[in-house]
């Protein structure tokens, strides 16, 4: 393998973990503060995706997509949150995990019944749409840095939100302790509201600006909900700084380990076997990661114990 | 969700009052269909459905009960137990996937039901556990990518990237390719079932110096690949079996499946008696062209019809020989079975091209003139 497919290939790992982080991003919001688990956080991904394809569809304008997008995943979050997820705070995990779960199925079948069965069109937008050469000759799409680019913004945005603001101060001290907030005189039911239609709309816009280079269907959502477990898993439940390197450590792990694997196995097996073990172990490999780091660090990366 | 098509119930009404019980449906058949309809592949079982019920619209003697499998086995099973013995059908069809058929039809051909396969055929059915009760309407699973592995061959290619998800269909598929291909397959890439992001195998396409890249990714896979292989620069060409261009899917990837080459036993400029009446009849019924998936569902209620119009269901060998003989006209042309109850057929090459607005496949040539599968020798029957 060459440096120059080495260097693509780590690219492509930063890249994969980026769109991760907007995923998990929100989801370590709503479990740190509110100690909720929320299954259907998938679904707001594919109501984002799924906002974007029909406001593209009909508008030709992708920033109007994305902006729809938010405006979908936050609003339907907003609503859920005050109809169904509100009652779930007080109950253990259990309760929150199946009536998660059944808005996961309500969301899918409410958006076949509108959408129909068959995949949305979803397109990079025509000044993304190629690829660019960057330094060293490599050819990567330009609608890829994009979102690197995008998901590093709404990294940063997020600190300084959280660490700046009157919102952040109120989130972090819900994070640690809601009674006393609430007789401080914040608004807690208010604080939760936007804390679950910031995450959201989060997901929304990982699912739009995915949704452009994947495929836009029912039950998108899920595959990388699971992946977005182990991120903030990994990162330590509550963090937001956990889940970006965790995010970063498993799109790493994931993309390099389904390159590297097959050829490592491939110097002492032959072709077939090398390529068929190397595939096996390389989908394993994220799981493997979190095993390690739960051995090492029980709350994960940046995980407070409690 | 579940659908009953009483086709001209009163006219059967009296057909039995007055022509007395045969067999106890009055000499009509009635079909269960599992088919899958909700979750991420409902497209294709609706199309199969769209495709049967458009073939057996106004026709007296086929009553159907279609039934949602969900893409889940359990389920399945669940579905034909209760349609073998509480509905009673005398004929089972509609299964999409091939882990889904190995679970309904060993047992539902043991019991004495017939079974006609709209779409999946594992190799296993075709093979060592064939049965005289089971019929397969649409391919063994190997056939579109043995029939690219032919074609690419014969058009000088070379050398040759696969990539397929890491499970039996997508080990199956590059397996089929590479029994027919002569050239050299540079690189096998197995990804993981249900992988959306494929930036690092477009790098290892990049990178390899193959001059063909031919995959096999399914349903959504194949419509991120594809949509991620058009951004990437990467100019080598690109062959499939039709699954990951069939109607339904192109419309989401859209121009960046231009040009495209894939392997399928029917398109909808195929031109052969009926197929145009089949299309007009679809779009008219439905406001959507044909998939592939419709063509076969379509094939599959012709074939149920040209056997009830010669033989009682009542008669097991008699209906049985009359759907060996095959007396339909299909949408795909020649069709015949071979002794294995698999088909025997001809195998195009498509194009993806835009014509107007929509995106959609032209014929471009022959892959394989009436292919047949490899395991029929192991078929005893």
């Amino acid at each position: 393998m060459t440096t120059l497919l080495l260097i693509e290939q780590v690219l492509n790992g930063l890249q994969s973990g980026i769109m991760l982080f907007l995923m998990a991003a929100g989801l370590t919001l709503i479990f740190g503060v509110m100690g909720l688990i929320n299954l259907a956080h998938g679904s707001l991904y594919m109501i984002g995706a799924f906002a974007a394809a029909a406001v593209a569809g009909a508008t030709g304008s992708f920033a109007l997509a994305l902006m729809a997008s938010l405006a979908a995943a936050a609003a339907a979050g907003a609503i859920v949150e005050v109809t169904v997820i509100r009652r779930l705070y007080d109950r253990d995990h259990l309760d929150q995990v199946l009536a998660t779960f059944a808005l996961i199925l309500i969301f899918s079948e409410g958006t076949r019944w509108l959408f129909g069965s068959f995949p949305l069109y979803l397109d990079v937008p025509a000044a993304f749409a190629g690829p660019v050469t960057l330094p060293g000759g490599i050819q990567y799409p330009a609608y890829r840095l994009l979102i690197i680019a995008v998901g590093l913004a709404v990294a940063v945005g997020l600190f300084l939100l959280i660490a700046r603001t009157r919102i952040g101060i109120q989130i972090r001290a819900g994070e640690s302790d809601r009674e006393m907030i609430g007789a401080l005189g914040v608004d807690i039911s208010r604080l939760y509201t936007i804390v679950f239609a910031l995450g959201a709309a989060l997901a929304g816009l990982a699912g739009a600006l995915v949704g452009a280079i994947q495929s836009v269907q029912v039950g998108m959502g899920e595959p990388v909900l699971i992946l977005a477990f182990v991120v903030i898993v990994i990162g330590g439940i509550g963090s937001i700084k956990g889940a970006l390197i965790g995010a970063l450590l498993v799109g790493l792990t994931d993309t390099l380990g389904g390159v590297l694997l097959p050829l490592a196995f491939g110097l002492f097996l032959d072709p077939a076997t090398a390529t068929s073990i190397g595939s096996s172990l390389a989908s394993m490999a994220i799981y493997i990661l979190m095993a390690v780091v739960l051995i090492y660090r029980p709350t994960g990366l940046y995980g407070v114990a409690t | 969700m579940r659908i009953r098509n009483m086709m001209a119930l009163a006219v059967c009404m009296a057909a039995a009052a007055t022509a007395g019980l045969a067999d106890g449906h009055g000499g009509k058949i009635k079909v269960g269909m599992i088919t899958t309809l909700s979750g991420g592949g409902a497209g294709l079982g609706i199309d199969v459905r769209d495709g049967f019920l458009l073939a057996t619209k106004g026709s007296d003697v086929i009553e159907t009960v279609i039934e949602d499998d969900q893409r889940k086995p359990d389920i399945a099973v669940g579905l034909a137990d209760k349609l073998i013995q509480s509905e009673k059908v005398d004929v089972l069809t509609g299964i999409i996937w091939s882990n889904l058929a190995m679970a309904v039809v060993p047992s539902a051909t043991a019991q004495g039901k017939f079974y006609l396969s709209p779409n999946a055929g594992p190799s296993a059915l075709a093979g060592r556990g064939c049965s005289p009760n089971y019929f397969n309407v649409s391919w063994q699973n190997d056939a579109f990518s043995e029939a690219a592995g032919a074609y690419l061959s014969n058009e000088g290619v070379g050398k040759v990237f696969l990539m397929a998800p890491n499970y039996p269909a997508g080990q199956d598929m590059m397996a089929g390719f590479k029994r027919f291909f002569k050239g050299e397959v540079t690189d096998e890439v197995y990804t993981q079932l249900g992988q959306t992001d494929y930036a690092a195998e477009i790098a290892q396409i990049r990178a390899s110096d193959a001059d063909q890249v031919y995959f096999f990714l399914p349903g959504g896979m194949g419509i991120s690949f594809m949509k991620q292989y058009a951004g990437s620069g990467v100019d080598k060409p690109v062959a499939g079996p039709a699954f990951s261009f069939d109607q339904g899917i192109l419309g989401a990837i859209g121009e960046a499946a231009l040009g495209v080459k894939n392997t399928a036993h029917w398109s909808k400029d195929l031109d052969v008696p009926g197929n145009a009446d089949f299309v007009a009849a679809f779009q008219a019924e439905y406001g959507r062209l044909p998939s592939l998936y419709a063509a076969q569902g379509y094939d599959t209620g012709l074939l149920l019809l040209s056997a009830a119009a010669k033989a009682e269901v009542s008669d097991a060998d008699a209906f049985r020989a009359a759907l060996k003989e095959a007396e339909f006209q299909s949408v795909r042309g020649d069709f015949a079975f071979a002794d294995n109850h698999h088909p025997i057929q001809t195998i195009y090459m498509r194009e993806v091209v835009k014509e107007g607005d929509v995106v959609t496949n032209k014929m471009i040539g022959v892959a394989a003139t009436d292919h047949t599968d490899v395991y029929g020798a192991d078929c005893k029957m």
